[in-house]
């Protein structure tokens, strides 16, 4: 682990293919920069790694832009004389060279940070111009590679001569950069490039080929699977039991020494490094991983200490601490040969790798994204030792900047160097180092499955200079999300539906109601999206929906489905109260150890805004206690192998939750009315019979009395007492008492409230949203059930025990949801569709949804597919469109609606809403879930009709 | 929407002279459009002894939310008139001055051409109004009617008998009987209505402090309620522009939540206006976090949860302060500051100085970091206990300024302030209120946990028993040397009283 010994340390860059050998010095010097007595007649291949700034070196007129021309694509040819033009329209003028090579290093600088080769075509003979391109190069953290074209005078003026805008050109601008040239020639590597051609003579520029090559690093095309194995530190015991219980076929030599292991299904081994020092075998693990790797059983990635072990091997005077004295002493015992083996490959190793299609990166000390398959000199450093912030802690440990923690890139990177108790991932990273060595455990992460594989320390070989600590990055607590997360606008890539943008204005008012509102956001992984209703009845159908006063007919969404080819489709009854997510855990335990929450949480109950529904914690721990109860009954903890359900539900009264809208707009709209009518009415009939003709007035009035009491009754359904509920009024409180009936003397807190949850959205490690909704009904049916069972239980053993008051059983908190299945191109199932809509809706139930009964559906053109469409009652409607709607000149206009942006934020709240669960789902960090879910409550800002 | 006008009289003043004054015949049924419906009149009872006039007023809910289309959501000024569930067809609001004054005009001027004579004279009148939406409840109607001659019955009206516990209802009954000259009694509706009026006023003219000087001309001079009548019928129209153009997300968000706009939109407290009247204790807590952040040598401070700007207008005010930044999670606060602060028409030496952005301290953010001052005024008791550490984390584990200066209700006091009911938090948005027990020992285990030194100090007339209204605790980051006095050293000067708040060594 930690090494402070830095002083020692010497910039390596990657040098050289893994056990290619110690022979190559790494620096491929295929030109030699002395003049050669005679050009090489054999056509040359120039080797490129395949992220490089490529610098190419020539006199004016040598055929650079010809030659990049040839080998390279125009994109990644950067050319000043190009730039010129764009910053002075004239591609010669050299007045406007500075401006022009400011931008052309800024477009170099962006392409070389989204790693990309680029080409500059320049004629580059002065050391500072190429000093500029070489800095750069580091910047970015890729390797510059130098081409010269070395061409004769005459080649170049010749060439210069055939072109109109350069036939001005004095010889001597020639000249002068074929003197400059030359004198560069010799120094081109010491100026920092690491690959030098040099190209002689027109036919060798000619001949020339480029062949672009991998970096060492870069290992994408394998996928692994891997095994990922933390710090060693020379416990080779622990790491042949970790080997075994990873399903690794040990081979041993004649002395019964481990030198092979394989996996019979072909699984490689990665190792972060740090296998040797402190430990009491370090030889013995070096053997095995060597010989693992020679085999092609295993890569392996260098530590510090194996970094500060080969330059002890090398001959180089280094402090024998942390360990590395220990390791000295066990390779005495070994012979030269062997010692020989070990500097070999540790000189050999590779300091990071990316792997699996750039999913994985693996390397000792953790790697920010920037760095990801990048090659310098503080790439390496980095991944050998973190980023050390060059201070030392009371321990006299290094102080190392919490990288981790800023860490947003799409790769896992796992790693190891900083002992932990407890392996967790944090923001896509893991660290494995669970300080074995020390008495902790040796860890193994499989890939991709993401899953822990660790075995105790035998004993503890080595005392730590510190407690193992318990905020290291990736500790039980988390990280806070960061602002970048989350602000202004931005795209978020969904599996379903690509790029999706969130408005930055929109984004701002999420920013506020996620702060200032919701709960915390490790317990908030969804947000349920809003939902279109069916398409407006049309008038013009006689004999139709429209005939009969309706807004919204079942017909339009049975019609909508049958039109994007879903035949089966379910009707679920829809319960008028409030949307409710509902996340409950087993236990306390699964919710600290999968959300990360502190002690006393248990899970949430949280509303479409991700607030919660009350505002203290008692109701809703009720509630979850009471679904934790009915999932245990019903066996759904063992048959979804989880520790905790995430529910999409409603959660009735209406009146628990919207209390102050009934107050300011519904009961208040109730209230006037109610308040208004005797008096007009009376006033109209008294001027009627006076002989004044009100008629028409008065019977409109009448009317709209009438309409305003059925408003009235409309809300007045969703609306009741809960046990939990106080009277608003503390001058109220006997009205409740008399009011409930029910005069029992304790009463249940949760009476009254019904959850009727209709999905289960996830649970550990799995999406269920593309379930169909069949079998999600039915193992919600087991969970209502499941409650009435236990109620037939309790009501057994208080009859038994006769004792408590009569009627003492609880009350059901779980509410069924009634459904039918519809089979959209039959006629007959569609009329009974119907028929069971207009049941539901008669006394004024609030409608149904239809929803493709595969839940997650595509149409025939790949699209997402509405996962569910809204047909509201007519009465219900009213206390969307107001009291009078229903009177046929309201209606006309009310029909005039428009559904199209409705529809498009329904499937895009969706998208966000399945990413959400998915990126949960595959383990991926907070913010990650939290964008998604945060893009949904930023689209729920975005300007549709409310109504709708 | 409807009211009724009842004269009574006698043979020689027979009550039907109530029609020459309105200009209407008791005899037909008239009717008017308006801007908003049909206004109709009509007599239910017209003899010598007894005459009424009905004023109602058909209000079509659908054409007030299709009119308000294309501007946004509602787009209606009021977004109250963007909703079909409208109480608008129901209640007196101010629709009904509006009808009023189309349909009643010339009686408002006191014009009968008929008989000249009759406006001026004082007549016996009861005017009913059954639904009159009366923001401020039955007592404020009352003290503004009674003072001008009226009896007044004003009943609230519950809001669902069904639902008791649901209490009253905003609307009241209203029944006004005096003797009154009846232009006057007009003009006294035209203008109370909208004042009483939840919704307040939705037609926004050029002209109307001259329409209010007019209709108030001898009543309103000396109405003892004046200053009400005048702010509420005129303070809206800049309120309510801006409602228009800026509340809409938020709004969506409360729609869509079944929640009332005013539950999430409430950074900015409306009622209280900090800008003409200064809360003394405001003042206090200001001074105080001045004096520590001088004492700190600060120059560059972040407020965070700045609100309405108020302490980073005090900050510019002090040389000393080369860079201040507020921040805010409420786009609206932070608009309500930048008007406050006249942003715009600053200098650019001035403006330099100063920058207001929207954060959320439930978020890190790399922009807060590297100031020499962190301000937290009233901010933590916003945010809910278990968000706290976030906060936490963001201001102490991530920003890491040289100095926090951390301000919060002390608890304890509350018993002192005598307007608010025992129990009660002083702001219907504090998530808690802390002792100073409490607050203590927050602040001593954040600033263990991140390497602060923390020193606690009062703010505001400090109480033997309960101690002072305001707490303060001002964390330094533990072996930062870069400001010389010790901590609180610098609150002597201040109003704040001396610190005499022991030190919690990190």
């Amino acid at each position: 682990m930690t090494d402070a010994d830095r002083t020692e340390y010497e910039h390596e860059d990657e040098k050289q293919r893994p056990h290619e050998g110690p022979q190559g010095s790494g620096r491929e010097r295929e030109g030699d920069p002395r003049p050669q007595p005679r050009p090489q007649r054999s056509p040359r291949t120039l080797a490129v790694p395949d992220l490089s700034l490529v610098v190419l070196i020539g006199a004016t007129g040598s055929g650079k832009s010809t030659f990049a021309a040839r080998h390279f694509r125009p994109t990644e040819v950067l050319s000043s004389d190009f730039c010129r033009g764009l910053v002075s329209d004239d591609e010669n003028d050299q007045s406007a060279s500075g401006d022009a090579f400011e931008v052309l290093h800024f477009i170099a600088g962006k392409r070389l940070a989204a790693g990309r080769l680029t080409v500059v075509d320049a004629t580059n003979v002065q050391p500072e111009a190429r000093a500029q391109l070489v800095r750069l190069a580091r910047e970015h953290d890729v390797l510059p590679v130098a081409i010269v074209l070395d061409v004769p005078e005459h080649v170049c003026a010749a060439r210069n001569a055939a072109r109109a805008d350069r036939a001005g050109l004095p010889r001597r601008v020639i000249q002068r950069h074929q003197r400059e040239l030359r004198r560069s020639l010799r120094h081109l590597e010491r100026e920092g490039f690491r690959k030098v051609h040099i190209l002689r003579g027109q036919e060798e520029v000619e001949a020339a080929e480029i062949v672009t090559e991998r970096r060492f690093n870069d290992l994408r095309h394998l996928s692994g699977p891997f095994d990922i194995i933390g710090d060693i530190h020379g416990c080779r015991s622990e790491l042949e039991s970790l080997l075994g219980r990873l399903g690794y076929a040990l081979e041993r030599d004649a002395l019964g020494r481990p030198v092979d292991a394989a996996h019979p299904e072909g699984r490689t081994a990665v190792f972060v490094g740090d296998l040797v020092d402190r430990g009491p075998d370090s030889p013995g693990v070096l053997r095995l991983v060597m010989g693992m790797v020679g085999a092609g059983h295993a890569l392996c990635v260098p530590g510090n200490h194996e970094n500060k072990l080969g330059r002890y091997l090398k001959g180089r005077k280094v402090q024998h601490t942390h360990g590395l004295a220990e390791t000295v002493e066990q390779l005495e015992k070994e012979g030269d040969s062997f010692r020989a083996e070990v500097a070999e490959f540790i000189q050999g190793l590779v300091s990071h790798y990316v792997l699996d299609g750039g999913g994985l990166v693996v390397c000792h000390a953790g790697l920010p994204e920037k760095y990801h398959g990048r090659t310098s000199g503080r790439v390496r450093s980095f991944a050998l030792y973190g980023d050390t912030t060059g201070e030392t802690d009371e321990f006299g440990l290094p102080v190392r900047y919490p990288w981790a923690e800023d860490y947003r890139g799409r790769a896992a990177v796992v790693y190891g160097h900083t002992p932990t108790p407890r392996a967790t991932w944090l923001n896509n990273t893991i660290c494995l180092d669970t300080g074995c060595v020390f008495g902790g455990t040796m860890t193994a992460l499989r890939w991709p499955e993401r899953e822990l594989v660790d075995v105790p320390a035998e004993r503890v070989w080595y005392e730590p200079a510190k407690p193992l600590a318990t905020e290291a990055p990736g500790g039980a607590d988390g990280r806070p999300l960061d602002l970048n997360d989350v602000a202004g606008r931005r795209i978020v890539e969904t599996r379903h539906m690509g790029r999706l943008a969130v408005k930055e204005e929109n984004a701002a008012a999420a920013l506020e109601v996620m702060s200032r509102f919701a709960i915390d956001p490790r317990l908030l992984p969804y947000l349920p999206p809003t939902m279109a209703p069916c398409a407006t009845s049309k008038e013009e159908v006689r004999g139709g929906a429209a005939d009969e006063g309706f807004l919204e007919h079942p017909a339009e969404a049975f019609a909508a489905y049958r039109a994007d080819g879903v035949r089966e489709v379910v009707c679920e009854e829809k319960h008028m109260g409030s949307r409710a997510v509902v996340l409950v855990c087993r236990d306390e335990a699964a919710a600290r150890e999968r959300f990360g929450v502190p002690e006393g949480i248990s899970g949430a109950l949280y509303t479409r805004t991700g607030r919660p529904f009350f505002d203290s914690p008692e109701p809703a721990e009720r509630i979850l206690q009471r679904v934790r109860e009915c999932a245990e009954r019903a066996g759904l903890w063992a048959e979804l192998e989880t520790d905790w359900l995430l529910l999409d539900a409603e959660l009735m009264p209406w009146s628990l939750k919207a209390t102050g809208l009934l107050r300011k707009q519904y009961a208040a709209v109730g209230a006037a009315s109610a308040g208004v009518f005797p008096g007009a009415l009376g006033a109209l009939e008294a001027a009627a019979a006076r002989g004044v003709d009100v008629s028409a007035l008065l019977g409109r009035q009448r009317d709209r009395a009438s309409d305003a009491a059925a408003f009235t009754e409309a809300y007045r359904r969703y609306c009741w007492r809960v046990g939990a509920e106080r009277p608003a009024g503390a001058g109220t409180g006997e009205l409740r008492s008399e009011e409930a009936g029910t005069a029992e003397p304790r009463t249940d807190e949760l009476a009254g409230i019904r959850l009727a949850p209709f999905q289960i959205l996830a649970v550990q490690g799995r999406s269920l949203a593309g379930l169909p909704h069949t079998e999600q009904l039915a193992m919600i049916d087991r969970l209502v059930e499941a409650e009435a069972e236990a109620e037939t239980g309790a009501d057994a053993e208080a009859a038994a025990g006769a004792q408590g008051p009569a009627g003492g059983g609880r009350t059901a908190l779980l509410a069924p949801t009634r459904r039918l299945v519809v089979d959209t191109t039959d006629e007959a199932s569609v009329a009974a569709g119907i028929a069971w809509w207009l049941d539901l809706t008669a006394d004024g139930g609030e409608g149904m949804v239809v929803k493709p009964l595969e839940a997650l559906v595509r149409g025939a053109d790949g699209r997402l597919v509405q996962p569910g469409i809204k047909c509201r009652g007519r009465e219900y409607l009213r206390i969307i469109y107001g009291p009078e709607y229903t009177r046929p000149e309201n209606l006309r206009r009310l029909r005039v609606r428009h559904l199209g942006h409705k529809r498009s934020l329904a499937l895009r709240e969706y998208a966000l809403g399945l990413e959400a669960l998915d990126r949960m789902a595959d383990g991926e960090p907070l913010w990650r879930v939290h964008e998604a879910v945060f893009a949904v409550l930023a689209l729920e800002s975005e300007p549709v009709d409310p109504r709708l | 929407m409807f009211l009724t006008i009842t004269a009574t009289g006698s043979a020689d003043r027979p009550a039907t002279d109530l029609g020459f004054l309105l200009h209407k015949h008791p005899d037909n049924a008239q009717q008017f459009s308006t801007a908003y419906g049909v206004a109709h009149v009509v007599y239910p009872e017209a003899d010598t002894g007894r005459c009424t006039a009905a004023l109602l007023l058909e209000v079509d809910p659908i054409a007030l939310v299709r009119r308000a289309k294309g501007k946004g959501r509602g787009g209606a000024p009021d977004s109250a008139l963007g909703q079909y569930v409208n109480d608008r067809p129901y209640a007196a609001s101010s629709l009904l001055a509006v009808a009023l004054s189309s349909v009643f005009g010339s009686a408002m001027k006191g014009q009968c051409k008929a008989r000249p004579e009759l406006p001026e004279r004082a007549m016996p009148l009861r005017i009913e109004v059954p639904v009159l939406p009366a923001r401020g409840g039955a007592e404020l109607v009352r003290t503004l009617f009674q003072p001008l001659g009226w009896t007044v019955l004003a009943e609230p009206l519950p809001l669902d008998e069904t639902f008791p516990e649901w209490g009253d209802s905003r609307y009241v009954r209203l029944v006004l009987e005096g003797e009154c000259r009846l232009a006057e009694a007009l003009r006294h509706l035209y203008v109370l209505l909208p004042v009483l009026d939840d919704a307040k006023h939705y037609w926004i003219a050029p002209d109307e402090v001259d329409k209010l000087l007019r209709a108030g001309e001898g009543w309103l001079e000396d109405h003892p309620q004046q200053r009400v009548i005048v702010g509420r019928y005129l303070a809206r129209r800049s309120a309510l522009t801006r409602r228009a153009m800026e509340r809409l997300e938020l709004e969506r968000l409360a729609e869509s939540d079944d929640a009332a706009a005013e539950d999430l939109d409430n950074a900015v407290d409306e009622e209280v206006d900090t800008e003409q009247k200064p809360v003394p204790l405001a003042v206090q807590r200001r001074e105080a976090i001045l004096a520590e952040l001088r004492a700190a040598g600060a120059a560059r401070v972040l407020d965070l949860g700045c609100g309405q700007g108020q302490l980073v207008g005090a900050l510019l005010k002090e040389r000393q302060f080369t860079e201040i930044v507020g921040v805010d999670v409420s786009m609206r606060a932070l608009h309500e500051a930048r008007r406050r602060l006249r942003l715009d028409r600053m200098s650019e030496r001035q403006s330099d100085r100063v920058r207001l952005v929207q954060g959320s301290l439930a978020y890190t953010d790399s922009r807060l970091n590297g100031y020499d001052a962190v301000v937290l005024s009233e901010v933590v008791e916003h945010v809910d206990p278990a968000r706290l550490p976030a906060l936490e984390y963001a201001v102490f584990g991530a920003a890491r300024p040289r100095s926090v200066v951390v301000t919060t209700p002390n608890v304890e006091y509350n018993v002192r302030w005598e307007s608010l009911p025992a129990g009660h938090v002083r702001h219907a948005d504090h998530r808690f209120e802390w002792t100073r027990e409490e607050f203590r020992q927050w602040a001593e285990k954040v600033g263990a946990r991140h390497g602060y030194a923390v020193a606690f100090g009062p703010v505001g007339p400090e109480d033997p028993e309960v101690g002072p209204p305001t707490q303060l605790a001002h964390f330094r980051l533990s072996g930062d040397d870069s400001s010389g006095s010790g901590a609180g050293s610098g609150s002597s000067d201040g109003s704040s009283g001396s610190m005499k708040g022991k030190e919690a060594a990190a």
